[in-house]
């Protein structure tokens, strides 16, 4: 087990990037950051078992979409390192979170800072909602929902070989309004598959804002148990109750993890966007400019400079 | 007569499977009707029920196929694309997994009416990047679709014929490839599936209309040989009626079509399936005359192609396979 202290470090490190992208870039995926970096951190940091990574620190431009001629294709996967029996692999579900998760793959190590200069660039595989071949990505998730299921589809086949490895998946919580959770949950379930594992980020955000005024979900928790997974939930910026989490048992069914987060965690300013957090598009150089000071603040470091 | 064949797939399916340990049979509670009841039964290890939940199975499947595995989803064709289409996309067709869409009830050939008809499922799986398409039309191809399907290096989809099928070849599938069924001289007839029985019973009332019947078979649908098509068509002096059991809009009414202007071929074409219309439920002979699917609706056709009326009638055509509405042969009523 390596030291809390480094992994809350890692999330520092995960915010201070997406932060300097946003203020740079005058808008962007600002609040995800706020409310995921702590799982994400834990995840890559801690408690996924990766090999080394097989593809190159600066991501490779896009190379074309799969094919029969496209034989060198491959996805991002190999930022995760390889997809062999005894490592763990990793679906990032709600691909929106894609900024986040190529600043937490600088921060431990996996991806050069310059990779996040290329986000969203024409050209580039650092997409803005994270494709297949995007670094840290197996799988397109970016229709929402359907993380879950390939991951409970991979799960099925890497028991049945034998595999030692597990399957993870980083959800979110607007995600559980798709039917598609509850069948994959119920498939899970059925087949028992405890190789299976998600950890959500319970923000209570959505596209058009607060979950609660968009589509009520009530007690996602106890629907998760009813569906048949364990489920626990906790603080998600609390790294020692992600440990203890791992804990519960769940013979025979997977784990999932509610990560109970706060949208503008650790950059209190942001409350002033609430509830429309979903991409933070500033409203003017004002805004912009306070935003940044007082972030930065936050964060310990100094305020971005910027020239547009 | 023609020999029929009770579920050839029943037992073509099991024969192909129990030697191929990376194949898994996936069913959506309709085990029975799409005939893997025998499969579960006799291999429950290599069988999974996913249920009546048909997004989840897609991607599913993906998962299946990235850990090294070919899934073999069976349901009936219509509930594999109209509501997991974006999982169908998504975690199966972008990622070319090698998932076989084996897709039972072909067009009318279900009495289950809209919900259970895919009618325009080949014109939606032609415009999807990546996917290859076959469609069974008699035993010996439901029996060979296995092999041929899973010989592609991607995910397929398959129109496969359930029940009692009648046997009209004895090569199987060669994917890529079409069949010649005769030679003429004065009309292409395009078809696949079951339109091809029906071209066949007309076969011989409109050789003694005097008429010299070129006819095609199509099993693969995508990939498709252009080439092969325009080289029948230089041979034929009036033109080309397809016949489908699938709307027109983008089918292999289209496909010809699109051949043809491609290429500048200045022929008549006569396009015969469903147009522009859902059907409704009732069986498939009936289904067939009212649609205009059946072997009539191809004279009449050819009629409308050269500008002449033959007076071929009913009773002109070879007799048409009627089977009982509750046969022992059908799984169970849809």
């Amino acid at each position: 087990m390596k030291q809390s202290q480094s992994t809350a470090e890692v999330a520092l490190g995960i915010r201070r990037r997406v932060f300097e992208h946003v203020i740079r870039n005058n808008g962007g995926y600002l609040s995800q950051a706020c409310s995921a970096a702590e799982q994400l951190a834990w995840l890559y940091h801690e408690e996924l078992k990766l090999g080394a990574p097989t593809l190159p620190m600066i991501p490779l431009p896009f190379s074309g979409v799969p094919s029969a001629d496209h034989l060198e294709y491959r996805t991002g996967a190999g930022y995760n390192g390889p997809a062999t029996p005894e490592y763990d692999r990793l679906f990032i579900a709600p691909a929106h979170y894609a900024l986040v998760a190529y600043a937490t793959l600088i921060e431990v190590g996996r991806m050069a800072p310059a990779g996040l200069e290329m986000f969203n660039q024409d050209g580039s595989s650092v997409e803005m909602i994270g494709a297949e071949h995007s670094p840290g990505m197996e799988v397109h998730n970016g229709t929402l929902g359907v993380g879950l299921s390939t991951a409970a589809g991979l799960a099925f086949g890497r028991k049945r070989k034998g595999e030692t490895g597990r399957n993870w998946v980083f959800m979110s919580d607007g995600e559980v309004q798709e039917g598609q959770t509850w069948e994959a949950v119920q498939a899970a379930a059925h087949h028992k598959l405890d190789n299976l594992y998600a950890i959500m980020d319970v923000n209570d955000q959505q596209c058009d804002g607060a979950m609660s005024s968009v589509m009520e979900v009530r007690d996602i928790k106890q629907k998760f148990i009813s569906f048949g997974a364990a489920c626990v939930e906790i603080d998600g910026h609390d790294l020692a109750a992600m440990r203890q989490a791992m804990q519960e048992p769940h013979e025979e069914r997977p784990l999932i993890i509610l990560a109970r987060t706060n949208p503008y965690h650790a950059m209190p300013i942001l409350k002033e966007r609430f509830p429309r957090l979903h991409y933070v598009r500033f409203k003017s150089e004002e805004e912009r400019a306070r935003m940044n000071i007082s972030i930065a603040q936050d964060l310990g470091i100094d305020p971005v400079t910027y020239s547009h | 007569m023609i020999e029929m064949v009770s579920r050839p797939y029943a037992t073509a399916f099991e024969n192909f499977a129990i030697t191929r340990p990376e194949v898994l049979c996936l069913s959506a509670d309709l085990t029975s009707s799409c005939e893997i009841d025998g499969f579960r039964d006799r291999h429950p290890e290599q069988f999974l029920s996913l249920g009546m939940a048909e997004q989840n199975m897609m991607s599913f499947a993906g998962g299946l196929a990235l850990a090294g595995y070919r899934p073999f989803i069976h349901t009936f064709g219509v509930f594999m694309y109209r509501r997991p289409y974006d999982q169908l996309i998504a975690s199966i067709a972008y990622p070319r997994r090698k998932v076989r869409l084996m897709g039972f009830l072909p067009g009318v050939t279900t009495p289950g009416g809209m919900t259970h008809q895919s009618i325009e499922d080949i014109s939606v799986m032609r415009s999807i990047p990546n996917m290859t398409i076959l469609e069974t039309g008699d035993a010996t191809e439901v029996e060979s679709i296995c092999e041929a399907a899973d010989s592609i290096d991607g995910p397929v989809w398959c129109r496969v014929l359930r029940g009692s099928v009648p046997r009209l070849f004895d090569t199987p599938i060669k994917v890529g490839e079409m069949r010649v069924l005769s030679e003429g001289t004065d009309i292409l007839i395009v078809t696949s599936g079951i339109s091809t029985e029906e071209a066949l019973r007309a076969r011989s009332a409109l050789s003694n209309a005097g008429l010299s019947i070129r006819h095609l078979h199509l099993h693969t649908i995508k990939p498709f040989n252009a080439q092969a098509l325009l080289d029948h068509l230089a041979s034929v002096r009036y033109g080309v009626v397809t016949l489908e059991n699938h709307v027109i809009t983008g089918g292999i009414g289209s496909l010809v079509a699109e051949t043809m202007a491609e290429a500048g071929v200045a022929k008549r074409l006569v396009r015969l399936g469903l147009k522009d219309t859902f059907a409704h439920g009732g069986s498939r002979s009936y289904l067939m005359r009212y649609y205009g699917l059946d072997a009539l609706a191809l004279v009449h056709g050819i009629e409308d192609l050269v500008g002449q009326r033959f007076n071929i009638s009913e009773q002109d055509l070879d007799e048409a396979r009627v089977e009982a509405v509750h046969s022992l042969l059908k799984a169970e009523g849809l």
